[in-house]
């Protein structure tokens, strides 16, 4: 039922992305977050669709995979985009129903916000499907380390992280688990008035919640129970490498940002 | 209510990089009122194929007929309810769908869902109870609030408050204290003579399988590796062995029996009472 779902999933497979090193694929998304701001024509959008295309070819994730897990998304934008040309009132009028004026303004700037959304979704889940959880972990702690002198809680905050990425899939294998034991109970979860199934929600959530929290305190338990005493003074049996791939993409996000600064218009 | 799977396949998360290839060509046929036992080692299939019993998952090749309700492969299916009413399933673990306030609420949950009355399903809620052997008091109880087993025993009986005519039972004892084993097994077994409920039990326990079942189904790799009688399939120890399965104390003790002294035996002994005779006979021979 939810097997389609993508969010937080890892894809084990052997490609470029997989072997980068976490670090410059997380500077590499906080970037990209950055510079997609910087478009604003359709050659810049275009460029950083390339940019993303070949990301994604470069990870190997089949590409039906990526559109089904993301087709719940699609509805968002695509409503994102609707709203833009019925409520964006700017330049010329491209068409006219009579009751119903588009805009060239409204469309561009639908076009361009959807454009946007897409493919700051593809490459932030890109990160998720080609990183293992404790690699995401090991590469945001070494990146915040000099934070640490301001306080930050660095370590803390990567363990929480990586222990919500890892239980994101478990817990998803959890909600299809107990709405099979309630379907087959009389629940349905997929027909029947509005009323009905949010009342549905109920027998779902509470074994949920009950099993979330039971998790989290065995979680804690196992983790003292084998000696877990914070970060402090704790050595890494995995060490990062940064690689000639690293730096490579690493100078084709600078060159793409030359780019997009050249084209603004 | 007659149970039948043509050419079942089915793997979870098709058409992405996590496909996997759970069932392949299974065909079975469970006749109404048959007491039916599933073992195979684990990651075999058990628990996947039983889900297709009452339509909770579809399989993405051949099809399912329950009574008179066929499940196709590719076909959207609606109205569901009358096979959710009819195929009870007690899953692995039951105790994590408890969800209600207190006991009673939750044994009435699944008879409600099916249209009974509060004051029926408050009857029904009751017996069950009482089946899986618990006192009233507990009705007002929160679930929550019980011990594992007690859990368990709540759970179980929630479903039998439904009154199904099939009833699929996935390990409903993993976990439980011997005597609790016993107890509940012999009750489900007792249901089952009584009302002539359709009974299908996967279980680890070779024992359970030759004391109740009428048909045993061995499933390997994700199909349906051998099937017959609790006879036919122990008279074969060895096949058994080599799949990591076990066979009952009984057979066992027959096999070193065979091993150590010699004796030789006709058949597989099923209980201890029958072993017994079967010894004794031996040691007359032996002694002639
Ligand atoms: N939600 C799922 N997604 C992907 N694969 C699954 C899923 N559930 C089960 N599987 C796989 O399908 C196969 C059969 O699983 P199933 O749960 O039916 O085994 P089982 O015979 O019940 O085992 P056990 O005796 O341990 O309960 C296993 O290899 C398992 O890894
Ligand atoms: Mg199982």
């Amino acid at each position: 039922m939810l097997d389609k779902m993508i969010l937080g999933r890892y894809v084990p497979v052997d490609s470029t992305i997989h072997k980068m090193d976490p670090r410059s694929k997380l500077l590499l998304v906080f970037l990209f977050v950055c510079i997609i701001f910087l478009a604003n024509n359709l050659i810049s959008y275009g460029l950083i669709g390339l940019f993303t295309l070949i990301l994604l070819m470069l990870s190997k994730i089949p590409i039906r995979f990526l559109y089904n897990g993301l087709k719940p998304i699609l509805f968002l934008i695509i409503f994102t985009f609707v709203l833009h040309i019925l409520f964006t009132k700017e330049g010329e009028v491209v068409f006219n129903f009579g009751w119903l004026e588009i805009y060239d303004g409204g469309l561009r700037q639908g076009l361009f916000i959807s454009l946007r959304f897409t493919f700051l979704i593809l490459v932030t889940s890109l990160l998720t499907l080609t990183t293992n959880p404790i690699s995401i972990t090991d590469g945001m702690e070494t990146l915040l380390h000099p934070f640490k002198k301001w306080k930050l809680p660095v370590h803390e905050l990567s363990l929480m992280m990586s222990i919500a990425l890892r239980f994101i899939p478990t817990l998803m294998e959890e909600t299809d688990k107990i709405m099979k034991a309630q379907m087959a109970r009389g629940v349905d979860f997929s027909s029947g008035p509005l009323k009905e199934r949010i009342k549905a929600i109920v027998p779902l959530l509470v074994p949920l919640f009950v099993s979330a929290f039971k998790r989290a305190e065995e979680l804690a338990i196992a983790m003292e129970a084998r000696g877990y005493r914070g970060g402090e003074g704790r050595t890494k049996y995995r060490q990062l490498k940064w690689q000639t791939v690293d730096t490579l993409l690493m100078l084709s996000l600078v060159v793409l940002t030359i780019l997009l600064v050249l084209l603004r218009s | 209510m007659r149970i039948t799977l043509q050419d079942v396949e089915y793997r979870y998360q098709i058409n992405t990089p996590f496909e996997h290839l759970a069932l392949h060509d299974v065909n079975m046929d469970i006749v109404s009122g048959s007491y039916t036992a599933i073992i195979g080692h684990t990651g075999s299939g058990k628990s996947t194929l039983l889900q297709h019993l009452n339509a909770l998952l579809k399989p993405t090749k051949g099809s399912i007929t329950i009574g008179d309700r066929t499940i196709e492969s590719g076909r959207k299916e609606k109205h569901l309810r009358a096979i959710r009413r009819s195929v009870g399933i007690v899953f692995q673990f039951p105790e994590h769908q408890l969800f209600e306030e207190t006991v009673e609420k939750d044994i009435c949950f699944g008879p409600m869902n099916f249209g009974v009355s509060e004051k029926d399903a408050k009857d029904r809620a009751r017996k069950a109870l009482e089946q899986v052997g618990m006192d009233e008091e507990i009705l007002e109880k929160s679930p929550f609030d019980l011990s594992g087993g007690q859990m368990r025993r709540v759970a179980i009986a929630g479903v039998l408050a439904m009154e199904p005519d099939v009833l699929v039972l996935d390990e409903p004892t993993a976990g439980l204290d011997p005597r609790g084993r016993m107890e509940i097994m012999d009750m489900f077994y007792q249901l089952h003579k009584e009302r002539g409920i359709s009974t299908i039990l996967v279980t680890h326990s070779m024992e359970d399988a030759a004391r109740y079942a009428d048909e045993i189904i061995i499933m390997h790799q994700g199909t349906v590796f051998k099937k017959g009688t609790p006879f036919d399939i122990f008279s074969q120890p060895e096949q058994l062995l080599e799949l990591g399965l076990d066979v009952p104390d009984t057979v066992r003790f027959q096999l070193k029996l065979q091993k150590e002294l010699g004796v030789r035996f006709d058949r597989p002994c099923l209980s201890i009472e029958d072993l017994a005779t079967e010894v004794k006979k031996a040691m007359e021979r032996g002694n002639r």
